[in-house]
């Protein structure tokens, strides 16, 4: 089961550290990263494997929620389904 | 892995443009809890409603969170009461309170089913269900309403809708003092789909399976911004972004549903394709024709305008379900598009108007609030006109009207939440269609029935 973290904001020191973090923390391997600055936005994006047995989405979930309060950008974690539906045929 | 430009349109989809999944629906039979006492009739309504149902707000609430997209309703739909009433007897009230507390039990916002199927003939029930309607919508909270009065197959039941007529009266007069929330609550129907998720007409129809689930999308802010990208686009194009835009909406309805059913343990029924407004700004079908090029909904160009938006979200939603099905179109309704509001208010869209749209669309007039004295004989002849359209027309339609008791044309009427807020809107009463209501019978089927 895979989940696409999404951070979006100004662009700033040690992000990708940050967030590696928590998922480390919570046991989300990370498969893929991607980043690009988007109109003038940081983008990150990051495919995360969260089948690991000891992976908790909700308590992942929550740990990034309070990482974007206090690094200021907003963080988003969705299944990876929601977007294979949507955008693949 | 997804491109970023792919995941970006969803995010922003969700979180600017307000989409959303906006009904979990569960279908449950209640023919099996049938039995000549209506208390104990009422008992097995009740427990069979919490013991189907007892984690359909958790798991709306379990999905929600592992996919990112919010689930605005988790709500039940039940057989039409009447049929409970044919066998039991008594004061079909008692089965409203029963179906309010399992809601409130259950957690859910509305249940509706509270229900008769009458376009061709009354049967037993029948008769004391809608005489009951006004009191069981004003006795409760959760409760939705409606009656089917007419249908291509068998034609309209003039005496059903003279008695609908004056039961939207009655239903006002008795919530007068809570801005009359009774008629909000009740549709009339012609050609009623028995899988519709969306309130207030949802009810579970007779050739369903015991417990299905069903979903209803939204999003007419996503295909309003997706058009704004378009500016200079003609109309082939306008309609190619629209169909794409309603199969990814539809896709994300496609996914909650299936899960849903598959943790629930329930078969999956279908996905309502609709685009449902709400009065949050940017959720707007109005917008969206406003977005196409008209200055205001209702101004001529309007019809043609929704009859191509109409067409677009069902071609580009059909191939993303398996199954389709309830009113899958665009819906119009009044003081739930913040669009609507504002042209009623300057008095750019009225009912006749409004009228025109509904041959083209997904349901009928909804949600408009009319003057409080408007005669019940008024309203029989709204509801008339409108199920002739969908009689001839092979589609649904249905009014809810909202009478604004002690209310003239200009006031408005506040409901709150999802329901919105609505001008009182003009309506023709100079002249009475009385004698015509006063007839009774039935206008016979039409020769679009016979198609054997």
């Amino acid at each position: 089961m895979k989940a696409i973290i999404s951070v979006i904001g100004k662009d700033t020191f040690g992000i990708l550290a940050k967030v590696s973090a928590v998922c480390s923390e919570n046991r989300a391997n990370i498969s893929d990263v991607t980043q690009s600055i988007l109109q003038d936005m940081f983008v990150m994006v990051m495919l995360v494997d969260i089948s690991d047995e000891g992976c908790d989405f909700s308590h992942l979930r929550s740990d990034l929620g309070e990482l974007a309060d206090e690094i200021g950008m907003q963080i988003n974690i969705m299944h990876e389904d929601i977007f294979n539906s949507m955008h693949r045929i | 892995m997804h491109t970023l430009g792919d995941i970006m349109e969803t995010i922003k989809m969700i979180q600017n443009e307000n989409l959303d999944i906006r009904t979990i629906t569960m279908g449950i039979s209640l023919l099996d809890c049938c039995d000549t006492d209506i208390d104990a009739s009422c008992r097995k309504v009740y427990d069979k409603l919490t013991r189907l149902a007892g984690n359909l707000v958790k798991t709306g609430e379990d999905i929600s969170a592992l996919y990112g997209i919010p689930i605005i309703n988790k709500r039940i739909a039940v057989t039409p009461i009447a049929m409970l009433c044919a066998v039991s007897g008594g004061d079909p009230v008692k089965y409203a309170k029963t179906l309010d507390r399992a809601a409130d039990t259950l957690g859910i916002n509305f249940i509706g089913g509270y229900s008769a199927l009458v376009q061709k003939g009354f049967s037993a029930g029948d008769r004391e269900l809608i005489a009951s309607i006004p009191e069981a919508l004003a006795t409760t909270e959760r409760v939705c309403s409606s009656v089917n009065i007419g249908s291509t197959k068998a034609g309209i039941n003039m005496d059903a809708v003279s008695l609908m007529g004056k039961a939207v009266v009655k239903a006002a007069e008795l919530t007068a003092d809570r801005n009359c929330i009774g008629p909000a609550k009740l549709v009339v129907f012609c050609n009623a789909p028995e899988d519709n998720p969306f309130m207030a007409g949802a009810f579970h129809g007779v050739g369903e399976a015991d417990c299905v689930i069903n979903v209803g999308v939204s999003g007419p802010g996503v295909v309003r911004a997706a058009l704004a990208k378009h500016p200079d686009a003609d109309l082939n194009e306008i309609a190619d972004v629209i169909k794409k835009t309603a199969f990814k909406i539809t896709r994300m309805g496609q996914l909650v549903g299936t899960e849903a059913s598959k943790r629930l343990g329930v078969p999956f029924g279908i996905v309502d394709l609709s685009l449902a407004p709400t009065p949050a700004v940017g959720d707007s079908v109005a917008h969206i024709l406003e977005e196409i090029g008209l200055e205001r909904c209702g101004i001529h160009g309007t019809t043609a305008c929704l009859a191509m938006l109409n067409d677009a979200v069902k071609k580009g939603g059909v191939m993303a379900s398996s199954n389709v099905g309830g009113l899958s179109g665009a819906f119009i309704p009044v003081s739930e598009d913040a669009g609507m509001i504002r042209a009623a208010r300057e008095g750019v869209l009225c009912l006749e108007k409004l009228e025109a749209m509904t041959s083209v669309c997904s349901v009928g007039l909804d949600m408009i609030v009319i003057p409080g004295d408007t005669p019940a004989d008024v309203i029989s002849a709204i509801i008339a006109d409108e199920a002739a359209i969908g009689m001839i027309n092979s589609k649904t339609t249905a009014v809810r009207v909202i009478p604004a008791i002690g209310k003239q044309i200009g006031d408005e009427l506040e409901f709150g939440g999802l329901l919105g807020s609505g001008p009182v809107m003009r309506i023709n009463t100079q002249q009475s269609p009385s004698k015509f209501i006063s007839r009774g019978g039935r206008i016979p089927a039409p020769i679009q029935a016979l198609k054997n």
